[in-house]
């Protein structure tokens, strides 16, 4: 637990709270040592455990299928590769059910999606002190004050990961529009939707209420896909902090939460990754 | 929650990963099932090819012991007619034979009877003669009755 004796609200803040390293306009370029100083520095800082946490899963996860892809034999299957090759087939399947057009990206982007948000996701199983109070003690062995240590291992539960995939996917979601319909398209498609009239007159006043609704729809995409994925993780991180402070009885309560969350888990990484895929063959489509 | 540099992180972190898996994970994996499927399906392909074969093999040899079977009837059917034609030229040749035979021993009886008869004639009238002259008791001219013996000697 952090310092001596914290209230159940330092537990939770301390256990919510990113390992930040950023430009503080008085210390400079250091470790936030709370999480004021962490957000007076704005914009220019960086979260050096969601950033350890993601892109060490996301090596492990490319890591393994590397591993299998090397030396994939087209006899029988084993060990490793059956698993690989039953994670591909099913992102194939899924893919090829939804999107119908052609494109050679969309397939492994599913499946690096699908992958890493379970993996990320999965990271949530670890008990929630486990890994911060090792955090903590190797802290201390540097000479840090154990209490500012602070160190967040579900990268999905961090807003800026998932705002940082599905504006990927947003970014996306406009080229494969404009590659598709062409710039004008896909202005035409913000605007003259879904209120059209043949009159010229009408259809210009049309106009500005056809952009607000089509520009809520296609941005409520990226938002909806990060704060979903970003939700659910968070407040299931929030339950396991919750359940943690109640001392002995937390087993029986941890287990089958546990048990439970393994199922949000694995569908938060399935549900943004066939919303992906949707998004993008609705943007892939000619008409709709 | 506070929207940071992270996000740029993350989302270069993210591109770098859809790139590596799309570049190196994806396409060797897929390669694999779809060789793997194209191998199975050939596979079982090979198989069915192999039942059809099978099938028209046993057909075949159903049908080239069925025609040797006929073969061997016909043969058979043959060897039975020609040798019963054997055993009837046989019986012919033999009863043929035997009549000759036959023939044969009656006319050479025939023979011996004549021979016989002869040989009987001549003594009868020897005979006869010898007779005559016991019974006459005189010397009869042999050179002057046997004309009239011979003569009766023929008539016998």
């Amino acid at each position: 637990m952090a310092g001596n004796n914290p209230t159940s609200t330092e537990y939770i803040q301390h256990h919510l709270q990113n390992m930040t390293f950023g430009l503080h306009p008085e210390h400079g370029w250091s470790l936030a040592h709370s999480a004021e100083e962490a957000s007076e520095m704005g914009f220019w800082a960086i979260h050096v455990d969601t950033m350890l946490w993601s892109i060490g899963l996301g090596v492990i996860f490319l890591y393994l299928f590397r591993l299998v892809a090397k030396r994939a034999s087209t006899g029988v299957p084993t060990g490793l590769q059956n698993f690989v090759e039953m994670m591909v087939e099913f992102v194939d399947g899924s893919v090829r059910e939804t999107f119908h057009g052609k494109s050679r990206m969309i397939a492994p982007l599913s499946l690096t999606i699908f992958c890493w948000i379970f993996l990320m996701n999965l990271m949530d199983l670890v008990p929630v002190d486990f890994l911060p109070m090792l955090a903590q003690k190797v802290g201390a062995w540097f000479g840090a004050d154990p209490a500012h240590v602070y160190f967040k291992v579900v990268p999905t539960t961090d807003v800026n990961a998932t705002f940082g995939m599905s504006l990927s996917v947003f970014a996306l979601i406009i080229f494969y529009s404009i590659r598709t319909k062409g710039v004008s398209g896909f202005i035409a498609e913000l605007t003259l939707h879904p209120f059209s009239t043949p009159n010229k007159f009408a259809q210009a006043l049309l106009i500005p209420i056809n952009f607000l609704l089509e520009a809520v729809t296609l941005l409520a995409k990226p938002v909806s896909l990060a704060l979903r994925l970003f939700g659910n993780l968070y407040a299931g991180e929030l339950i396991f902090i919750l359940i943690a402070m109640i001392g002995l009885w937390q087993l029986p309560l941890h287990f089958p939460w546990a048990v439970f969350h393994i199922l949000i888990i694995t569908l938060q990484a399935f549900i943004f990754m066939m919303l992906t895929i949707v998004y993008l063959s609705m943007a892939t489509e000619e008409q709709h | 929650m506070n929207l940071n540099l992270t996000l740029i992180g993350q989302a270069i972190a993210f591109a770098v990963f859809v790139w590596f898996c799309m570049k190196y994970v994806w396409p060797p994996v897929m390669q694999a099932l779809q060789e793997r499927q194209k191998k199975i399906a050939d596979g079982l392909d090979a198989a069915s090819r192999a039942t059809r074969d099978l099938e028209l093999a046993q057909e075949k040899a159903d049908e080239t012991l069925k025609e040797s079977k006929e073969q061997a009837q016909q043969i058979l059917e043959q060897a039975n007619k020609r040798a019963s034609q054997i055993v009837e030229e046989a019986r012919e040749t033999a009863r043929a034979e035997g009549e000759r035979i036959i023939e044969g021993a009656r006319s050479e009886i025939d023979q011996e009877i004549n021979r016989a008869k002869e040989e009987l004639r001549a003594q009868v009238s020897l005979l006869a003669v010898a007779g005559a002259e016991r019974i006459l008791e005189s010397s009869i001219d042999e050179a002057k009755h046997r004309e009239l013996v011979d003569k009766l000697a023929a008539e016998l």
